[in-house]
């Protein structure tokens, strides 16, 4: 059984449906990459799995459990953390109290802490009194990592972390991976950057028009089969 | 000379009084950017219920805020859960219409309670009571209020700057829904920040009610008050909104110096003053 699933996921606008029927599947310890392009319904998708969209109870299972219907606290309070587009520091707090406001009201055991957060970005251990938001843009990412990191979350949501940044800083930031891999969380990355999502993920999913279009394992993907799934020609 | 420092000094202590009204107007505002218009009203309940404790029981005034601080805090609490949440959102309109009204049904209500007569607190001899500082006598109520306001900001500060529960405070003004992703529940976090507005506001009450007389449509007037000093201030400063209390305190005292009846006119215009030479207040937050 995986650890998370969708299965016929909707989700709506006012009029407007954006998701129509999305399946996916996350397994235990694995990392999946959600593609598509701009409009196609990959942050609704990690807005509903995470709470802040409700949706219908069994549309979204984790562990097990129905989840659709909860709200954002009781969502991460089970174990699924999310990295929002756009990073969404809190500009009134500072680069630890950002970190420390991920683990919110409860007792979270297991490898993630300030500690391990700054061995994972050093920087960030400089920078701990700064005002979350005078940090650049790389670094607010990894403030935002770090943040969910810091709830010890068996699913890690990271909704377009590349967005906005140099090459070099997003290598450094995907660099990060491996370790929060090891530590325990199974991860799913929404990405406009192909290259980037075809290197990090085990399986990808392709969204175009609220649709899932293409799954499969990067190897398995030809550029022309992707190409098709993104832009539906 | 030593009549000017005199008056300088009464006024710094009525505007601790001020800015004991305002600490709790300013902490819903700057939480949730509700403006209460029903602050003033609460602070005249929460004499009534001071009032009513130390009358019933025979207790003493102090001991009776101390008791009468839980039971607000749980009115306060419920008051936002219940019904001020309700009416938060991008329109800025309904919490002001809602917390008119409940200024209304306060007001009434009390007087269907208590009467029109004006009351007053007993503090068993210590509001006549004063201590000689130098030249001047400082009388011992206004000198407990003024620490209490000092102390009050104080400990508002360390929990926004301190605490758990301050950061919470801070992220949800900031951002309520990413606040929502990090486990807050943004609609308690309003309602624990207006149980301790009304803390803020029973201590505010105590002092209200020992130091002058009261009724139970005096509300608006120390609304009022408690504006301007977070206006003077800046918005979501709270030492700025103890300057506001002092600044209008000192105006009103100078005004009754020269003319009793220029008392509360002097205050506002000494408001107005600050507007024109400081639109965002003496100590305007960065961010906003």
């Amino acid at each position: 059984m995986a650890l998370l699933e969708t299965t016929g996921l909707t989700a709506r606008y006012g009029d407007f449906q954006a998701l129509f029927g999305v399946d996916i599947a996350l397994n235990q310890g694995e990392t999946i990459a959600i593609i598509g392009a701009n409009g196609a319904g990959k942050t609704t998708l990690m807005r509903s799995i995470s709470g802040v969209l409700a949706s219908e109870p069994e549309a979204v299972l984790f562990d097990g459990e129905k989840i659709g219907a909860l709200p954002a606290p009781d969502i991460v309070a089970r174990g699924i953390a999310m990295v929002p587009e756009g990073r969404k520091l809190f500009a009134s707090l500072s680069v630890e109290e950002n970190l420390l406001i991920g683990r919110y009201g409860r007792a979270v055991e297991g490898h993630w802490n300030l500690d391990t957060v700054y061995d994972l970005f050093p920087i960030l251990r400089e920078r701990r009194a700064n005002p979350g938001t005078a940090l650049s843009g790389g670094q607010q990412q990894m403030v935002a990592i770090g943040r969910a990191l810091m709830s010890n979350p068996r699913v890690l949501l990271c909704d377009e972390i590349s967005l906005g940044l140099a090459p070099v800083v997003i290598r450094d930031i995907y660099a990060a991976f491996p370790r929060i891999r090891e530590a325990g969380a199974s991860i799913v990355v929404v990405e406009q950057d192909i290259g980037q999502a075809l290197k990090v993920a085990d399986r990808v999913y392709c969204m175009m028009e609220g649709r899932i279009t293409l799954t499969g394992a990067p190897a398995t993907l030809t550029r022309e089969t992707i190409h098709a799934a993104y832009f539906g020609h | 000379m030593t009549s000017a420092l005199d008056t300088i000094i009464q006024g710094i202590l009525l505007g601790g009084l001020y800015a004991l009204f305002a600490a709790g107007l300013s902490l819903v505002f700057g939480i949730m950017r509700l403006v209460n218009l029903a602050h003033g009203d609460l602070i005249v309940l929460a004499a009534f219920l001071i009032l009513v404790l130390v009358t019933a029981l025979g207790l003493n005034p102090f001991v009776a805020a101390l008791v009468a601080m839980p039971l607000m805090f749980a009115a306060g609490w419920a008051l936002q859960y219940f019904l001020l949440n309700r009416t938060l959102g991008a329109d800025i309109l309904p919490p002001l219409l809602v917390t008119f009204g409940l200024s209304i049904v306060i007001q009434n209500g009390l007087l269907e309670g208590f009467t029109a007569d004006s009351r007053r607190i007993s503090a068993g001899g210590l509001e006549s009571a004063s201590l000689a500082l130098g030249p001047v006598n400082v009388g011992v109520m206004p000198l407990l209020t003024l620490v209490s306001a000092i102390a009050v900001i104080i400990g508002l500060n360390q929990l926004f700057y301190r605490t758990s529960l301050g950061r919470a405070f801070r992220a949800t003004s900031d951002d309520p829904v990413t606040a929502g992703l990090m486990g807050i529940r943004p609609k308690r976090i309003f309602a624990t920040a207006t149980g301790i507005a009304m803390v803020v506001v029973t201590i505010a009450a105590l002092y209200l009610g020992t130091r002058a007389n009261f009724d139970p449509t005096i509300g608006p007037a120390r609304l009022i008050y408690a504006f301007e000093a977070v206006i003077i201030g800046g918005l979501g400063s709270l030492w700025g909104t103890l300057a506001g209390g002092i600044v209008i305190g000192i105006a009103q005292t100078f005004g009754a110096a020269i003319n009793p009846e220029w008392q509360i006119l002097a205050g506002h215009l000494a408001f107005l003053l600050v507007l024109l030479v400081r639109p965002r207040g003496l100590f305007p937050r960065a961010v906003d």
